[in-house]
Parts: C-alpha cells; structure tokens; sequence
C-alpha cells in the first residue's frame, strides 16, 4: 500500500521523538497502531477491574505510543502497544496505592469488579459471559493477565513474553495455572461447565 | 484418570498452536492412546471456548476511538495525562503538519505488479518472522470460526490433505491496504500461503506468475479474491487452486 501513496510535504519532518510525526509516519500508526484500540482496552479493563480507568489509561497508552512511534523500530505494533498499556497500568496502580496507604484509612475492598449499568452490563448480567468475566478478575496477577493476553488477545507465547518481560517458561507455567485456577472457580459455579 | 505430568506442557503446546510438527505429530499420537491426556486436552478445549465466548471480551466504550483521534489529530497532541507516571522523555515540540498532507492514489495501470509483490513479501514475511499460523491446526473447523470477528468476510477453508496439500492453519495478514486472511497449506516441505479478501465489486481474476523463484496464482469467486504464492512450481500451484477451488465450489 505504501509503495503507492505519494506524498508531499511542505517541510521536511524533524529527527527523533523530541519532533512531530511525519505524514509518512502518521499514516502508518493510523495503519499499524490504532486498529488494535479495541484490544488495548480489553487488556487493561482485565488488568485494572475498572472501566473508566481503563479508558484513561487506553487514552495515554496512544498519545504515548503516537509521540513514540518515530523510534518504533518493531513488527509488531501489537505487542509494543500493549507494553506501553501494561507500563501505565502498573504504575498507576502503584501510584494508586501509595495515595491510598498515604491518604485513605483503610485498604480498598477485596478487589470485587465494579458494577458498571450500561446496557451491555445490564444484560450480561448474571449470564454465563459474566460468570467468566468474573472468574477471569479474581484471578491474581500475573495469571490473569497470562490467560487474556493469550486467550483473548491471542498472543503468542513469545508475544506474551516480549509484552509482560518474563521468560517463555514462566508464560507457560503462568498460563497453565491461570487455566488451573480459573476452571476450578467455573466449576464451582452453578450454570456454567468448564 | 489424570492426564500424564510431564505431558501437560505440550497439551497446552497444542491447544495454544505452539508446537512445532514433530511435537504436534508426538502429543496428538499420544492423546490417541492415553484417556487421561485426551480428557485434559477436552478440558482445556472447553474451557478455551468458554473464555472466547463472545462477549466476554470488553469492547471499548463507544467514543474513546473518537476522543483519542481528535487527541492525535491536533497539531499539538497533548503531553500523556499521567505526566507524573513513567517518564517517558517524549515531551517536546510537536510539529506535525498532517494539515499539509496530502495522498495521491495511483491509478489502477500499476496495481496488479504491486500486488504481486506484496503477495510475495506476505510470503516471505510469514516464513522468517515464525509467525507461519495464528491458529496452527489441520481442523478446517476450528481454523474456519477463528476468523469470525477478526475480518468481515469469510474465507472457505477446507482441507486438502486428500490431494497432497494439507492444511496446516491460518493467520491474519495485513495486505493490499487491509486486513485479509492467510489460509496456510502445505505440499511436502514447503508452504503455500492463500490470501483472501473481498474482491472489488464485478471484477473477475484468473492467472498466474512466477517471479523472483516464486509462483503465484490468483483468481476471484463468490466476492473474494485469492493470492495463492509458493515457492513450488507453477505447475503443482495450478493443480493446488484446482484443487482449492473444486473442493470449495462442492463445500
């Protein structure tokens, strides 16, 4: 596709992350970067437990990913993306944390998903969907986010090695507990066969 | 009756499409004859499902697309939000001129050489990243529903293991300006990717190329465009889209 599109710029694009992107370079974040929007989310929703932090943390996850993508010499967009997305997410959480213990008298709750109302919400509610959704949030850290970045976002090992920073063995020893744990709590469920 | 313990790994190996042949060849022949591995296998299948099931997965509020792209639209994107978190050093002048952009489509005289290259380097491209398959397996009805919700047309897949080309999986690929789908088949020790995507509307392809050692063969049916490449010959890549297209147009 690229070797089709002429483009004309009025002014040469500066070096380096310190400088805007060029047209060339917008073109192909809006290519390579922004259709996995909706996959940055659902990995930070199942990450954060809390919608509207997760749309905060997708929103910063593309400015940064945007103003660094001059430097972004990878092949795979997805993977690099999501790395951005985890950053933020743990450091928010540690910032959160520190705040909490500095300002709040007691911890947060037991790590319950918020209750969202939205339509979908409502209708999902008590189904088999939302019984998964559940046991997939109560899963710890880091299985549970062994099992969405393979299972939903289908990783692959390596992906999920090269976006968490652990080794291949400890993805699959982390996604095989995941699995562990995670059919263990559907079996306890009433309604729902794993 | 459990599953074998030091199976367990290569069961999920399996199931995860990780495993290369000779591994694949080994745990499938063992859960052949071992009940208790073949019942993990199951579990874990089920339990897959279950987590694919759609809806689980959160889709993204309606309106962040559109929030973030007016953010990178400006000429000046914003600094990230969490300034405090996680320096980045990315802070800085952003002069970007998407106002002064400007993108000129060729006209269709040149498109078909370039399509045969793009074809080509999809091929290569699949063969030196280890990315051959997203979903490696020879189930055309597993690899058939993974690409529901990933692309918005469906790709027939059959298997063609009767002929000498057998499946071998699938991928997602990005060609030709969007997302098609890559149905991976084999002939001996060589691959042969088959890109589909959705035809322009009352255009008809049929023929075939070789360039650079590799063969290529296109055609159209039923709305879709197919790109078949290899690095067999012409000859055996004909028989191939024969092959292809007798068993799709009887499926």
């Amino acid at each position: 596709m690229a070797g089709r599109l002429l483009i004309f710029r009025r002014k040469p694009a500066q070096q380096g992350a310190e400088a805007g992107l060029s047209p060339a370079d917008q073109e192909r974040f809006r290519r390579l970067v922004l259709p996995h929007l909706g996959a940055a989310y659902n990995f930070a929703r199942f990450l954060l437990r809390d919608g509207p932090a997760a749309e905060d943390i997708v929103h910063d996850a593309f400015i940064r990913a945007f103003n660094a993508f001059p430097g972004f010499r990878g092949d795979n967009p997805k993977a690099w993306l999501f790395a951005i997305v985890r950053n933020l997410v743990f450091s928010s959480a540690r910032a959160e944390r520190i705040r909490a213990e500095v300002f709040a008298p007691e911890p947060a709750g037991e790590g319950a998903p918020a209750e969202e109302d939205g339509p979908e919400a409502l209708a999902i509610r008590g189904s088999e969907v939302q019984a998964v959704r559940t046991a997939i949030e109560a899963l710890p850290e880091p299985f549970r986010e062994a099992l969405v970045l393979r299972e939903l976002e289908e990783l692959s090992y390596r992906e999920v090695a090269s976006v968490t920073g652990a080794p291949i063995g400890t993805v699959m020893s982390r996604l095989s507990r995941a699995r562990q744990m995670l059919a263990a709590a559907l079996s306890d469920q009433e309604g729902v066969r794993a | 009756m459990s599953a074998c313990a030091d199976r367990e790994p290569m069961l999920h190996g399996l199931l995860d499409g990780e495993l290369d042949a000779a591994n694949a060849l080994a745990i499938e022949a063992h859960v052949q004859v071992c009940p208790g591995c073949a019942a993990e296998l199951e579990r874990l299948r089920a339990l897959s499902r279950l987590v694919r099931a759609p809806g689980v997965a959160y889709a993204a509020p309606a309106g962040l697309a559109a929030r973030i792209g007016a953010d990178l639209a400006k000429d000046r994107p914003p600094r990230p939000r969490l300034g405090r978190l996680a320096p980045w050093g990315l802070s800085g002048v952003f002069a970007t001129i998407a106002a002064t952009l400007l993108l000129v489509m060729l006209g269709p005289g040149g498109e078909v050489r370039g399509i045969e290259g793009e074809v080509i380097a999809g091929h290569v491209r699949s063969l030196q990243a280890s990315h051959l398959t997203d979903v490696a397996t020879s189930d055309r009805h597993t690899v058939k529903p993974w690409f529901n919700g990933k692309i918005d047309f469906a790709p027939p897949v059959v298997d063609l293991q009767a002929q000498g080309f057998p499946l071998a999986g699938g991928r997602l690929d990005y060609l030709h300006g969007r997302s098609v789908a890559a149905l991976v088949f084999r002939r001996r020790q060589h691959v042969i990717n088959l890109f589909v995507w959705p035809a322009k509307p009352g255009e008809t392809l049929s023929s075939h190329a070789s360039q650079g050692g590799y063969s290529i063969a296109w055609w159209t049916r039923g709305g879709l465009e197919f790109w078949a490449v290899s690095d067999i010959d012409g000859a055996e890549l004909e028989r191939f889209s024969a092959a292809y297209r007798q068993a799709t147009g009887a499926a």
